[in-house]
Order: structure tokens, then C-alpha cells, then sequence
């Protein structure tokens, strides 16, 4: 079980960023802190597909490092488009929550849910 | 002609760059490429679908590397006649917004932004590049709800984004499973790969989880369906006929794709309970799709909560496992498509002359709009399932499959989905004909009432081309506008002709779903 643990603590941590990340954009009022869970959460996702293209003892996948095993190097590829895609996610994100603020003056998702119900 | 596959894609993003490069110059220049995309769009995807009806199916290497290695873009029948349903709904959305608005030249970037990623997902056979197209789609969308001037239009964009990028995520993970069992990516060669591993593999299993549970997020189905109606209510009347009308569509074919193209019925044959749950999911989403309904009075959030119980019904026809409720899912869910694009700009269009989109405000409707009311008619009764329309051709041939296959839930929850969907159509018909207009001041002075705080403040406000009535008391409000008029009177034509053709319709999708039966 230790043995698990030690040579498989990249998965664990990307089970507790995405649980971390979960757990930010549930519990947290703040907007902005709900951005941040929601890139930590993507980030756990992340780890979890790069770690899939270790193979042990393997030499990186460039011309004249050693020779194989290869790392997979297809896994870095698809999650280097995920990453441009989480920023871009971001951005609109961001730039949604400034036009809240300057309505509602405020962050936190449960003032402004009293303010609509109010009006 | 393969070559028109990618353009499909390519070519509204290009012409997304137009307006946003010589928008300073050309103010109207966002118009002309959403109309110019969206005809050649329409003449490309026509072009798939006769290639497709000749030659059977058309496939086309990404960058010429051969599949299972590169990505591979797949049309057959049910994609091209999707693809071209989602040519059509663009070219309606481009001729609606031209009075209905919104007019900045970034909308139309967007909405062609839009319908690259919605053709995108529709098209590929890559697991990895339809999450790339789910989230085109979705960015482009969040923006598009944004596009709604209100504060509460950003926010119910950020609820839309926080929920759709999860399933997203969540879809992204499921991938990942499947590809680290498999070590592919392409659809056809995962269906082969899979069965080798074992259906009842735990990886397998939790991948097909949370790639459906990614997929009905995006779907809104029940207790994911959460971000759809305020989505659907607060953004302008065009965007929400667009959305409603394709963007769920695109992930329940997604949905379809995965479950017939990747997991093959012989999966449901191994893990009965799979399906089991999707089946209990989807039923439990048309009941309480409907109820919702019922309960609204704000008509934009009642066709909102209907396209929960539509959804529904259509992935209940999925999940049955039976040629014909399959058949009867792929119907219905490009009736549905036809029919909510029309009832979204016929709301629109009727809460412009009403002066508010409550149930009561449309009272006596009829007289003073009488073509756009007595197309929407048209359009509840097709999706209420009234013959000879599409809505009843789809509940059909859904009811008809799960009767085979013995799944009497789902017929019955098909039935009572029916009647309460004529329930909630019902009543505002009944406001539409038989209840009298209240006087003209007090319309006007609610129509003023109503302007300020609404979220589609520039849509009321906007008169159309003929709003220059002689009768000074109806100088003041605006009138139903040619182009709303048009595309509302060619879905509902739409709807009754696709059902009376639908046998043909059937007919081309057949090959596709008897498939994967064999």
C-alpha cells in the first residue's frame, strides 16, 4: 500500500487538486475564488492525463536522447490544447465578472442574489 | 466532394475574422459575413449531404495523417442532415437578427464562432477533438448570453460557464480513462479496442460515467440541467432561438455518437445497468422537465424547462437500445430543433408587439399578430406530438421501440410528457385566441413599463421596418417584424413537412443505427 503510494503519488495529487477544485467552486461566494477552483479543478485533469504518458525509465521522446523506451508525448500534446482552452475559459470568465461587479458592486454570490431578489 | 468536410468548419471560423478587421470601417460589414457564411455554409453542408445519400459516407484524414493516428472528420446520414439543419438555423438566426438584434459586428464573429464549433462536434470521430469543439462551442455561447445587456444576463453567462466547463472537464477525464485503457483517441478503432479490454473493466465503466454525466451537463438534463433556463431567459431573443435550437442538439449527438459509435450495444448487452440509469436519468428529466414547465409563466423559461423534457425523451430513445426508439430519438431530435428555433423567435417576436413575455401579456395576441400567432400554434401542436408534424413522427417511433423492447416506463413517461406538454401549450393558445385584448393605452403603458428593467431592452425597443403604423395609439408600439415573421411561418412549414416526410427521413438515418445493431 506505501509501496502504491509512493510510486503512484501523481495520480493522488491529481485526485486532490480536483477535489480541492470541486470543492472551491461549490463553497466559496466569491466569484473570483470560484474561477480559481474551477483552474485548479482543469488542473487536476491535467496532471492526470501527463502522468498517463509516463512509461518507467523511458528517455524523453526528442531525436538523439537515448534511445527507447519513448515517453508518450501524445498526452503533453492534447493537454497543451486543453491549457489554451482553459485560458481562454478564464478570460471570458474574468471579463464576465467584471460587468457583475460594476452592476452589483460586489463578489459575493450571496449579495448579489439578495440584491435581485430585493428588486 | 470530402473536401467539403473540414471547410464545414473552417470556413465560419475565417469569416468569424471579418467582422471584427473591417468592422471599424463598415459598420454593417458583421451582417454581411453572418449571411455569406451561413450560404455557403448551407451550400457545403447540402453538398456533404448529397455526397452522402449517393456515395453512403464520406470520411476526410486531418492533415493527411490516416486514422486511427490523425483525426478523422465522418459524415453519414444523421450528421449531414444535422449539418444542414445547423446551415439552416444560422441563415434563420442571421435574417432574425437583422431586426431583432443584437447589431454589433462582434455578434456576428460569435455567432459564426458558434456554428464552426457546433459543425465541429457534429462532424469529427475524435474523442479528444469533440471536447475541443465542446468547448469552442461553449466559449462562443457564454459570450453569445453575454451579449444580453442586463447584469443578470453576465451572471447567468458566468452560471452557464462554471457549470459547462465542469462537464466539460468531467467529459475530458472520461477520455482520458478510455484512452489510457485503449491508447486510442478515434471512435471506430475505440469500439474495436474496448470489447478487448472488457466492457466490465472498472476503467472502462467509470470513463463511459463521466463522459455521459459530461455530456448531460451540456445536454441539460435533470439534475444537470441547472444553468439552461436562466441561460435561455436572459440572453436576446436571436441568440436564444440559436442556442435552443443547436447547442444541446450538438451534445445529445455527441451523446448518440458516443454511446452507439464507441460503446456499441453490445456494452448495454455486458452492463445492463449502464443504460439502465441513463434510461431512469432521462425519464426523470421529462417529468420534471415538463412540471417546470407547467409552473412558468415567463414563456422564454417555459420553452427553457420544455427543451429539459425534449432532451430528455431524446436520450430515453437513446438509451432504450432498440433500432426503432433510436430512430425515433435522431427524429425527434432534429424536430426539435425546427420547432424550438420557431417557438423562440415566435416568443420574440410576440413579446416585442405585447410589450412582456409572461403568459397574461399575450392575451388576444391573434388579432393584432395573426400570422406569427397562428404559426406558433402550429409549432406547440407539432411539439405537443399532434400528427401529421415531426414532434408526433419522433414520441412515435420513440413509444414504439420502448413498447418493443419492453421498456414500458419509457412509454409511459412519453405519454404523460404529451399531455403535459399540451398542458403548458394549451393555456397560452388559449391566451393567443380566445381572451380579449386588454385596451390599447394600457398596453402602451405597460409596453413603457416593461422596457426599462427588461433584459431585452434593445429588442422592444426596436421597431422593425414596417413600425410606422398610421394609428397614432399604435405608433407607439412596435409591430411584429418581416424577418421574425418569415422564419417563424418557414419552421412551422418546416415542422409539418419534415413529419410528413418523415418516413424518408427515417429512412436515411436507418443505415447509420443499423450499424451498430448488427
Amino acid at each position: 500500500m506505501i509501496d502504491l503510494f509512493a510510486t503512484h503519488y501523481s495520480y493522488l495529487i491529481a485526485v486532490a487538486l480536483i477535489g480541492i477544485g470541486l470543492y472551491g467552486v461549490t463553497a466559496s461566494p466569491n466569484l473570483v475564488k470560484k474561477i480559481i477552483g474551477l483552474n485548479i479543478f482543469q488542473v487536476g485533469i491535467f496532471l492526470f492525463f501527463v502522468t498517463s504518458g509516463f512509461v518507467d525509465g523511458a528517455a524523453p521522446p526528442l531525436l538523439g536522447h537515448g534511445s527507447g523506451p519513448y515517453a508518450s508525448p501524445l498526452p503533453h500534446v492534447l493537454i497543451l490544447t486543453a491549457i489554451v482552452v482553459g485560458v481562454s475559459l478564464t478570460a471570458v470568465a474574468l471579463a464576465l465578472v467584471v460587468r457583475i461587479y460594476d452592476a452589483y458592486g460586489t463578489l459575493d454570490a450571496d449579495a448579489i442574489e439578495e440584491v435581485r431578489t430585493h428588486d | 466532394m470530402t473536401d467539403a468536410l473540414p471547410l464545414l468548419v473552417v470556413l465560419p471560423i475565417v469569416l468569424a475574422l471579418i467582422p471584427i478587421v473591417i468592422g471599424r470601417v463598415r459598420p454593417d460589414a458583421g451582417w454581411a459575413a453572418g449571411v455569406v457564411g451561413a450560404l455557403v455554409h448551407l451550400g457545403l453542408s447540402v453538398s456533404v449531404l448529397t455526397t452522402v445519400l449517393t456515395a453512403g459516407r464520406a470520411s476526410y484524414a486531418v492533415g493527411g495523417y490516416v486514422p486511427p493516428f490523425g483525426i478523422e472528420l465522418v459524415a453519414d446520414g444523421v450528421s449531414a442532415t444535422l449539418v444542414v439543419l445547423v446551415s439552416a438555423v444560422t441563415l434563420a438566426t442571421v435574417i432574425y437578427a437583422r431586426s431583432a438584434g443584437p447589431r454589433s459586428n462582434t455578434f456576428y464573429s460569435e455567432l459564426l464562432i458558434l456554428t464552426a464549433g457546433i459543425s465541429g462536434m457534429i462532424v469529427t470521430a475524435d474523442l479528444f477533438n469533440l471536447y475541443v469543439f465542446l468547448e469552442i462551442t461553449g466559449l462562443a455561447t457564454y459570450a453569445l448570453v453575454a451579449t444580453g445587456r442586463s447584469p443578470a444576463a453576465a451572471l447567468a453567462s458566468l452560471k452557464y460557464l462554471l457549470v459547462g466547463t465542469i462537464g466539460a472537464s468531467l467529459y475530458l477525464l472520461g477520455v482520458g480513462y478510455l484512452y489510457i485503457v485503449t491508447g486510442s483517441l478515434n471512435m471506430a478503432d475505440l469500439a474495436t479496442l474496448i470489447p478487448e479490454v472488457g466492457y466490465d473493466s472498472p476503467l472502462i465503466l467509470t470513463g463511459f460515467g463521466l463522459i455521459v454525466v459530461g455530456l448531460g451537463v451540456k445536454t441539460a438534463l435533470f439534475p444537470l440541467h441547472t444553468w439552461q433556463p436562466d441561460a435561455y431567459a436572459e440572453s436576446p431573443g436571436s441568440v436564444a432561438a440559436y442556442i435552443a435550437a443547436l447547442v444541446s442538439t450538438a451534445a445529445a449527438y455527441a451523446l448518440f455518437r458516443v454511446l452507439y459509435a464507441v460503446f456499441t450495444p453490445a456494452f448495454d448487452a455486458a452492463v445492463p445497468a449502464a443504460l439502465d440509469t441513463l434510461v431512469v436519468l432521462a425519464s426523470v428529466s421529462v417529468v420534471v422537465g415538463s412540471v417546470l414547465a407547467v409552473l412558468q409563466s415567463d414563456l422564454k423559461r417555459m420553452l427553457a424547462y420544455s427543451s429539459v423534457a425534449q432532451f430528455g425523451l431524446v436520450v430515453a430513445g437513446f438509451a432504450v437500445v432498440n433500432e426503432t426508439a433510436t430512430l425515433g430519438g435522431l427524429v425527434h431530435l432534429v424536430g426539435h430543433g425546427v420547432m424550438k428555433a420557431g417557438l423562440f423567435v415566435a416568443v420574440g417576436a410576440l413579446a416585442t408587439v405585447a410589450g412582456g413575455r409572461t403568459v397574461d401579456d399575450f392575451a388576444g395576441m391573434a388579432d393584432r399578430a395573426p400570422v406569427v400567432s397562428a404559426a406558433f400554434a402550429v409549432l406547440a401542436f407539432a411539439l405537443v406530438g399532434v400528427p401529421p408534424a415531426v414532434g408526433f413522427a419522433g414520441k412515435w417511433q420513440i413509444v414504439l421501440g420502448a413498447v418493443e423492447a419492453g421498456r414500458w416506463v419509457v412509454a409511459g413517461v412519453a405519454v404523460v410528457s404529451t399531455l403535459l406538454t399540451l398542458a403548458y401549450f394549451a393555456r397560452v393558445v388559449e391566451r393567443l385566441y380566445f381572451r380579449d385584448a386588454p385596451a390599447a393605452a394600457d398596453v402602451a403603458d405597460r409596453h413603457d413599463a416593461a422596457t426599462a428593467p427588461d433584459a431585452d431592452a434593445a429588442l422592444t425597443a426596436d421597431g422593425g421596418p414596417d413600425g410606422t403604423a398610421a394609428d397614432p395609439v399604435d405608433a407607439a408600439i412596435p409591430t411584429v417584424s418581416t424577418q421574425a415573421r418569415v422564419v417563424v411561418v418557414v419552421a412551422a412549414v418546416a415542422a409539418v413537412v419534415l413529419g410528413l416526410f418523415a418516413t424518408d427521413l427515417i429512412s436515411v438515418f436507418a443505415p447509420v443505427v443499423e450499424v451498430s445493431f448488427q
